[in-house]
């Protein structure tokens, strides 16, 4: 019998579960997808927000600034990628101004700090390649990146090293309300606990649903983001976001962590929550308004799209707390800003915790620490020489595109990926412009040795998404 | 396999492909003592391990060789010419001394990290897929989309299958050889979908890969969409208007559990351009002159890397040269810079070389914009030669003589496509 469930390894339950590994607690996260991560997670844009976007009326717009402000300590202690490169929101013309201010001043009253306004000339010296019909910024220096599947591995990997227990692939198919608690049954086994925590992100009223709760509906709303080619970073320096709509923050010029360029999202409401799909529209829609922002920025460059959704609910807002159901947590709705609000997330659960009769005992021995990959294509030369003495799988090149090792694909392994997809997330073997054509069969042979699995039973990302067939046998399906 | 690596070379190839063999042949027929060859993959050869269908060296040797074939040609060639050979080695980067040596820096898992100097070097790298990135397809992001050279690899290399009923998007001659290849293993290949209204691969793929076959090509008709969330299920595909633009209308869906993409390939030049070398942006490959030296003194480049070739045979010849070059350049010999300039015009895509000297004979290679026929190829107003056709898929290859270009006093040589009938002259 566990203390706490947790329903999804998103970046949410990721948290929490990291969160509750501090104290003598037995916590189990169950997700349904082969690794975490591998929902809303990996497609999210990976944005730091300073925190003056959101109103602070709201769940979302009070947890953010908190959320934000945790994250150099989370890096220190996780080391995933995250730099705090500052947001612009741009006027694209004098009508936008008042926005601006209204921004700051929202800002300011929640205590995001160093907010300042630029004006044209300021904007085009700190931003030569934006459009220069924008007339005004509002500058907001603690926005950041990170790589949000790197966060959730992070996170996990930490949990688990504290004693959390984590079970992938491992769908919740259906929830009995016992005395005392829940038993969920997931294809494999039933598991009990005592404390149940819904964090099912899209899904996540279809899981209180399973407990007969119907208070909430999440509505997906699909983001289509597009990468952009290596060779444009450095065009922008900071995330450039327009100026916001009710529905969205609008489409964005996201320099990630890496530095690569991304564009997007768009914001389209949709009925199927497996609706992961890139359209012409999409790609239309985000092209002819970033140019208009940036107009060296075209769709030619583009190497990679996908789309995610966001777990948006009829509120409009994050829904967390105990519900009529003794023990039953919803920590459902977590639209953006839920990314940067995840540390804050994490700690005001364990509070409800607490409130609904949970001990919180810190551990004595808790470790704060996961070393962060090595990445060889990141250091000087002295740093990859170094690499190479003590182990010479550093000098073979497995990804040319990102410069990936031998050695960092084992690392990625020896920390949890069990699938390309994994392997491409932990150490960005099949990320760049090649997009996995050199790599995918050596990063395939190292996991099946590793794995001793055959060829044929490596996997994009678990379930049905096998790569290759044996020859000569037909594969039924 | 030889592996050693020592002092100073006078040419150092970068990969060992066909055009990476070529110029290290060439480079030691010029005289040059020291040339070695540095190569990724645990064998020299490239892409031609995994093209074990024949049709390889009609050109060059008159005889029908298969892919590994050709490579194991010129690999035992390498080893009688006593060519240093590294295998296992990345090249992550170059940098150029003021006297004009070049220090290749390269990483292998035996020696580390290690710089390697060299009087000059010839740039193979080769070439790779575009990928699905590189285009819109609307859709899924399944397990299943991949290059037709990827496929390729799984099929020739690994002895698996990518999938049992594919569908192929382009087609490129890769696709058209996979196509039979799959069909040969049992695979179900429901069709190829290319966008233009003709075929991207050689006419003789077309027959012998598909007509033979039964496999149906549908031209003007383009994927618009993939179904499938962990893998493949099926495609919408859909012919194009004008404007190459799907036409929903008359869409239609295609089982399958695959789709192999042969859309292109690109000259891999991340190398060349760490060197700052200047490219072309049409070939995709560095300008070099007609000795095949790139923009950057000493620095040659042939095959894949410069402009993307129908077959290996023209790519060993015009590595064998850039080798004689880059060996000549070795030794000390300075040739005069070339004075004359080769630019495209009318239906003419891109030239390569993009200069000419009277000093010598050039060989000419090119593509056309758009398909032709029949029609005329103008050299300013030095040549003209009939031809039954060009099409974009096919390269065009002829000579320029040295005597042709004695009579020429001019700093600009454009070279047009010109219809048949007598067309205008403004010369």
């Amino acid at each position: 019998m566990y203390d706490v469930a947790i329903i999804g390894g998103g970046v949410i339950g990721c948290s929490i579960a990291r969160e509750l590994s501090r104290y003598q607690v037995r916590t189990v996260v169950l997700e349904k997808y082969a690794e975490v991560g591998f929902g809303t997670t990996k497609t999210n844009s990976g944005i730091i927000h300073a925190g003056h976007h959101s109103s602070p009326d709201t769940l979302k717009g009070q947890l953010v600034v908190r959320g934000n402000t945790l994250f150099d300590q989370l890096c220190s202690e996780l080391n995933f990628g995250f730099a705090r490169i500052g947001e612009l929101v741009v006027a694209q013309g004098e009508e936008d101004i008042p926005v601006l201010e209204h921004l700051k001043k929202q800002g300011e009253n929640k205590g995001v700090p160093g907010l300042e306004m630029w004006d044209q000339k300021r904007l085009q010296r700190e931003e030569p390649n934006l459009s220069h019909k924008l007339v005004a910024a509002l500058h907001a220096p603690s926005a950041g990146v990170i790589n949000p599947y790197e966060f959730a591995f992070a996170l996990i990997e930490n949990a688990v090293d504290n004693g959390v227990e984590l079970k992938v692939d491992s769908p919740v198919l259906k929830i009995d309300v016992v005395k005392d608690g829940f038993v969920f049954h997931t294809p494999h086994e039933q598991i009990a606990s005592r404390f149940a925590l819904n964090c099912g992100g899209i899904f996540a009223d279809k899981i209180a649903q399973m407990v007969g709760l119907n208070d909430f509906t999440i509505n997906p709303r699909k983001g289509e983001e597009y990468m952009l080619d290596k060779r444009l970073m450095g065009l922008v320096r900071r995330l450039i976001f327009p100026v916001p709509k009710p529905t969205t923050k609008g489409i964005l010029i996201i320099p990630t962590f890496n530095g690569t360029i991304m564009v997007g999202p768009t914001a389209e409401d949709t009925d199927d929550r497996y609706d992961v799909t890139t359209s012409y529209d999409g790609a239309k829609q985000v092209f002819d308004f970033v140019s208009n922002i940036c107009p060296s920025i075209t769709e030619r460059e583009t190497i990679t799209e996908f789309a995610g959704l966001r777990a948006v609910s009829n509120t409009n807002d994050f829904i967390m707390g105990p519900t009529n159901i003794k023990g039953f947590i919803n920590v459902a709705g977590i639209q953006s800003p839920g990314l940067t609000s995840a540390p804050a997330i994490a700690e005001y659960v364990c509070y409800i915790l607490k409130g609904e009769g949970l001990v919180l005992k810190p551990k004595g021995n808790f470790k704060h620490h996961v070393p962060g990959p090595p990445r060889f294509g990141t250091l000087g030369i002295e740093e990859q020489q170094k690499l190479i003495k003590e182990n010479p799988l550093f000098a073979k090149i497995v990804c040319r595109c990102e410069l990936v090792t031998e050695a960092e694909i084992h690392n990625a392994i020896d920390h949890g990926a069990r699938t390309l997809d994994g392997i491409k997330f932990r150490s960005r073997a099949g990320m760049g412009r090649c997009q996995g054509g050199f790599c995918t069969t050596r990063c395939m042979d190292i996991l099946a040795k590793r794995l001793g699995l055959s060829f044929h039973e490596i996997t994009k990302r678990g379930g049905d998404s096998w790569i290759v067939t044996e020859m000569g046998k037909v594969k039924n399906r | 396999m030889l592996d050693r690596m020592e002092g100073k070379y006078d040419v150092v190839v970068v990969g060992g492909g066909p055009a990476g063999m070529g110029a290290a042949l060439g480079a030691r027929d010029s005289g040059a003592e020291r040339v070695l060859i540095l190569d990724r993959e645990p064998e020299a050869g490239g892409i031609l391990w995994q093209c074990i269908h024949s049709g390889f060296g009609l050109h060059y040797f008159r005889e029908e060789l298969t892919g590994p074939e050709y490579a194991e040609r010129f690999f035992e060639k390498v080893i009688d010419y006593e060519v240093d050979l590294v295998t296992n080695s990345y090249v992550s980067g170059i940098s150029v001394d003021s006297d004009g040596t070049k220090s290749v820096r390269v990483m292998n898992e035996e020696h580390g990290m290690d710089t390697v100097n060299t009087k000059s070097v010839v740039l193979s790298m080769g070439c790779r897929e575009r990928t699905r990135g590189s285009i819109r397809i609307p859709g899924t992001r399944p397990s299943g989309v991949l290059p037709a050279g990827l496929a390729q690899k799984i099929v020739n290399l690994k002895g698996y299958l990518p999938g049992k009923r594919i569908a192929i998007l382009g087609s490129g001659d890769i696709g058209l050889i996979m196509a039979r290849r799959l069909t040969l293993e049992g695979c179900k290949v429901a069709g190829v979908f290319e966008i233009m209204p003709y075929s991207n691969g050689l006419t003789r793929n077309v027959v012998q890969c598909l007509e033979d076959f039964g496999i149906p090509l549908h031209l003007s008709t383009t994927v618009a969409y993939i179904h499938g969330l962990d893998r493949v299920e099926k495609i919408t595909v859909a012919p194009v208007s004008k404007d190459l633009k799907p036409d929903m209308s008359r869409a239609w869906d295609v089982k399958c559990d695959t789709l192999l993409l042969s859309i292109g390939l690109i000259p891999e030049n991340e190398l060349s351009l760490s060197l700052g070398i200047q490219m072309d942006v049409v070939t995709g490959g560095p300008r070099v002159s007609s000795t095949l030296e790139t923009s950057m003194p000493g620095v040659f480049a042939s095959g894949n890397v410069l402009h993307v070739h129908d077959l290996v045979d023209f790519v060993t010849r015009e590595s064998l040269l850039a080798g004689q070059f880059a060996g000549e350049w070795a030794q000390g010999v300075r040739r005069p810079a070339d004075n004359i300039r080769l630019v495209p015009g009318d239906n003419v895509r891109y030239c390569v070389p993009h200069s000419l000297s009277p000093e010598r004979e050039h060989t000419i290679y090119m593509r056309c914009k758009e398909a032709m026929m029949p029609c005329r190829i103008r050299v300013g107003n030095l040549m003209e030669r009939k031809l039954r056709f060009v099409v974009p898929a096919e390269m065009i290859i002829f000579k320029i003589k040295p005597d042709l270009l004695d009579k020429f006093h001019g700093d600009t040589l454009r070279i047009d496509i010109l219809p048949a009938e007598k067309g205008k002259r403004h010369d």
